[in-house]
């Protein structure tokens, strides 16, 4: 079986390589020679997809059949381990996940190529800049991270089994997820790569590109809240975000893909922001790879830590390529990427995507400089530093608040230039809105003036809260236009207007989600924590909830065995739910696992729903007690939900408008006009 | 002969007593606020640091199973607060004993300041930018037009403004 895996892995790097120079001499052409040559490097690119599936393929069948001569399966997996966990074996150690890049990476290109007709001198552009991606990440699986490496001596009986952090649900879908959002960033890279060196006219390349990217950042917005809610279900520490370096390297491509998403439109209607823009995406694909280096390097630590090795030189030489080309052709091409408008006024929503673009590339900029600085300090001081959680909150915070501020008014700032008397009739019904938010925050108790954290946290529900109110707002205004001239009711009339120019309200659904997921962020200075030893009938008391301790029992299976807690959950002196932590430990790896649990309380405060958080600490030797954690985490659910929505928004925006003018044209019209306010 | 008093606003007895008692009573109560506040001060010397055993997790937060640290390190946190040891002094001995990376962020000292500087300089630098480029648009000569065009200005742009909001707005 590792025979027809490193052999499926030479062919696809043999393939590729041939797609790359190929695909390149035939670029130079313009005979009829050249046209065939450059249709064998298509070619090539689209069995190179064929030869990377099939080496995945193998070595999942590999994992499904325990076959531990592979180093690979023997060190990710073990006989009793569940078959989803199996064939998450994949992405689940250093060499898999390189595949599963590659077989991500050849899956994108296989569907280039298919649609090359669309443009294609443009697409054999972005098809050879994608086969060298593909070539550099075949090299390490042919010669510096072996899937298919074999065992040395007399075969095991059984492998050591999957990391116990990695045996949960999430982990089946979390980082495919993640991958996809990085290994996506390639293609809008190697079009705008391609677009600039062979100096292609017009903003085609953005239209062709703009799907990829929407699809591609909602995937990495999945992954990235995936992985938080990972963090959340399994480390047990009661939170879903520690500015891990892994975490923050994922973080990185999406802000600067967001910042992207924004600015393009400037480019689409205005012709402006060309360089900028290229150099976004730039950024945002040399992030991806730079996440991938940071989570496969070991040069930071980070509770990512699954697998280390040397290839980090490999990735260095291939970032530190990419900038060269990407910096040569940019310089170079700088004419071709003039602004074809002026901006003219700083109230209008050109210079609102300016700042929301420095702002977003500002907190990039933080997490990336927080993330390096102990390598920095190293070099200069002779010691490391931690740059921590309390960095990042005091440092990020700000800036991301007046992002949020931004992501308000921004909508309700017109292209080229905004009258203060409709910014004026806009805005006050959102800032009337967001305002009586803060004052209730007040009446309620919250303190602002005596923490910073409380403070924080009520200018963040103020600004979310500022948001929805701009978002309710705009869809309230549109709505009533049509509802007036087409005798509809206001809700229908609002899904037609969202029919009708998708890709707005389809932003403003996502910003209604970003604010959610603020408002869920907001509750961390409101946290409470309780832990206690507790025998049976014994109680914590932790807001307004009483747990008892029911029993606490233990059980086995071929896996892992476990020990876990029953506990009732009260409130108001009625029984709400029962609640079962456990710890695990697990028999392969000889590794120990809590599982904490999670309830929401939906049914009791919907909007101020909690979740009540609890962790199975361990066991007292002495009495044979269980140690219960008990947290209290408000408003955290509306981050899940926020991420739904985020998510929703993102596919409103994929959907084709509605209705577009129809034009009894005599000659063709390139690109359909679309009703309705522009974006 | 005429006694001259030196002080020129004389203060009533009963007042300076009233004022020493409101002074010790506010010293009462920020020493007795010190003291029953060791568990927020706890939380909080606890949350700016990290666990020393290597798992990168904030040592209040730090709850693998199996930990050697963490456990030695609250009760060290503990007796410190106890003894009456102020947060430096507490936060000095813990790095005595595991090294510069316990402090979960980096000191407003030396080189580390520079950590926090960058950031805000960015900040500063990129808003700098920005008004810069936006001031230079602005300032960019028009393109030059086909003949018979006009560029509407100042009311006739606005009413051609209100006109299509009119017909096109949603």
């Amino acid at each position: 079986m590792s025979q027809i895996g490193s052999f499926a892995l030479m062919l696809a790097l043999g393939l590729s390589a041939y797609s790359f120079l190929a695909g390149l001499v035939a670029l130079f052409g313009k005979d009829a020679a050249s046209a065939r040559l450059g249709e064998t490097a298509r070619r090539a690119g689209i069995a190179t997809f064929a030869a990377v599936l099939l080496a995945g393929i193998v070595l999942v069948a590999a994992a499904f059949n325990d076959d531990f001569s592979i180093a690979y399966i023997f060190h990710h997996s073990n006989r009793e381990l569940p078959l989803a966990y199996k064939f998450a074996v994949l992405w689940s150690g250093q060499e898999g996940s390189l595949l599963f890049w590659s077989l991500l990476l050849a899956g994108y290109g296989f569907v280039l190529r298919l649609r090359y007709k669309t443009d294609q001198r443009l697409f054999a552009y972005a098809s050879v800049i994608i086969a060298s991606v593909q070539v550099f990440f075949l090299l390490i699986l042919n010669f510096a991270a072996r899937p298919f490496g074999v065992m040395q001596g007399p075969l095991p009986p059984d492998g050591t089994g999957l990391n116990p952090l990695l045996q949960y649900p999430e982990m089946v879908i979390h980082p495919p997820m993640l991958y996809l959002g990085y290994v996506g960033f390639t293609v809008p890279f190697a079009f705008a790569l391609g677009a600039l060196i062979m100096k292609y006219p017009g903003e085609k390349w953005i239209h062709i590109t703009r799907r990829w990217t929407m699809v591609t950042w909602c995937f990495l917005t999945i992954g990235v809240f995936l992985g938080a809610h990972w963090a959340y279900a399994v480390l047990g520490w009661g939170g879903y975000w520690g500015w891990d370096p892994v975490e923050n390297a994922s973080l990185m491509p999406w802000l600067t893909g967001t910042a992207f998403l924004h600015s393009v439109m400037m480019q689409e209607k205005r012709g402006m922001l060309k360089v900028w823009n290229m150099a976004l995406i730039f950024a945002t694909f040399l992030l991806s790879m730079l996440g991938t280096f940071l989570t496969r390097s070991g040069v930071i630590s980070s509770v990512h830590a699954f697998a280390q090795s040397s290839i980090g030189t490999w990735f260095l030489v291939f970032i530190g390529l990419t900038i060269a080309v990407c910096t040569y052709f940019l310089v170079l091409n700088r004419a071709h990427l003039k602004s074809e408008h002026k901006l003219e006024s700083l109230a209008s929503r050109e210079s609102s995507f300016l700042f929301n673009n420095l702002l977003l590339l500002v907190v990039c900029f933080t997490i990336l400089w927080g993330t390096f600085f102990p390598i920095l300090s190293e070099f200069v001081q002779g010691h490391k530093v931690t740059v921590g959680p309390p960095f990042f909150n005091r440092v990020a915070v700000p800036v991301a608040l007046l992002l949020l501020l931004l992501t308000a008014v921004g909508p309700l700032l017109a292209w080229r230039k905004t009258s203060l008397e409709s910014l004026k009739r806009n805005f006050l019904f959102p800032a009337v809105g967001s305002l009586a938010v803060g004052g209730m925050m007040i009446l309620f108790g919250v303190r602002p003036w005596e923490d910073p954290s409380y403070f924080y946290a009520t200018m963040a529900a103020v600004l979310a809260a500022l948001v929805i109110f701009t978002v309710i707002s705009e869809f309230l205004r549109g709505g009533r236009v049509i509802a007036g001239k087409t005798d509809q009711n206001l809700v229908s009339a609002m899904v037609q207007l969202c029919h009708r120019n998708t890709r707005r309200y389809g932003g403003y659904i996502v910003h209604f989600g970003v604010a959610l997921v603020i408002i869920g962020i907001l509750g961390t200075p409101f946290n409470k924590e309780v832990e206690k030893e507790m025998g049976f009938g014994d109680q914590i008391n932790i807001g307004p909830y009483t747990l008892v301790c029911q029993s606490y029992t233990q059980d086995d299976n071929p896996n892992y065995g476990n020990e876990w807690a029953i506990i009732n959950v009260f409130r108001g002196g009625k029984q709400i739910t029962t609640m079962y932590p456990e710890r695990r430990f697990y028999k392969a790896s000889q590794q120990p696992q809590t599982l904490p649990r999670i309830y929401p309380s939906f049914r009791e405060d919907l909007f101020l729903v909690t979740d009540v958080y609890l962790v199975y600490e361990g066991k007292n030797e002495t009495t044979g007690r269980p140690i219960i954690k008990a947290h209290l985490n408000p408003l955290v659910p509306w981050i899940w939900i926020g991420l739904i929505i985020m998510v929703f928004g993102t596919i409103v925006a994929l959907v084709p408008n509605a209705a577009v003018v129809r034009v009894a044209a005599t000659t063709p019209v390139r690109e359909p006009a679309h009703v309705g306010a522009g974006d | 002969m005429k006694t001259i008093s030196t002080t020129r606003f004389p203060i009533p007895r009963a007042s300076v007593r009233r004022w020493l008692q409101a002074a010790a009573l506010a010293l009462a109560v920020i020493v007795f606020m010190g003291a029953s506040d060791t568990g927020t001060r706890f939380k909080d010397l606890g949350h700016r640091m990290m666990c020393a055993c290597g798992c990168g997790q904030i040592l209040l937060e730090c709850n693998h199973v199996g930990c050697t640290y963490s456990d030695k390190m609250r009760d060290q946190l503990q007796a410190g607060l106890d003894k009456g040891n102020n947060d430096d002094l507490i936060l000095q001995g813990f790095v005595q004993e595991y090294g510069p990376t316990v402090i979960a962020a980096p000191t407003a000292t030396g080189f580390n300041r520079v950590a926090w500087i960058m950031p805000f300089a960015a900040l500063a630098f990129g808003i700098a930018f920005v008004i810069y480029v936006v001031r230079s648009w602005k300032n960019r000569p028009t393109p030059a037009l086909a003949d018979g065009i006009m560029i509407p200005h100042g009311n006739e742009l606005d009413e051609f403004r209100r006109r299509a909001r009119k017909e096109t707005d949603l």
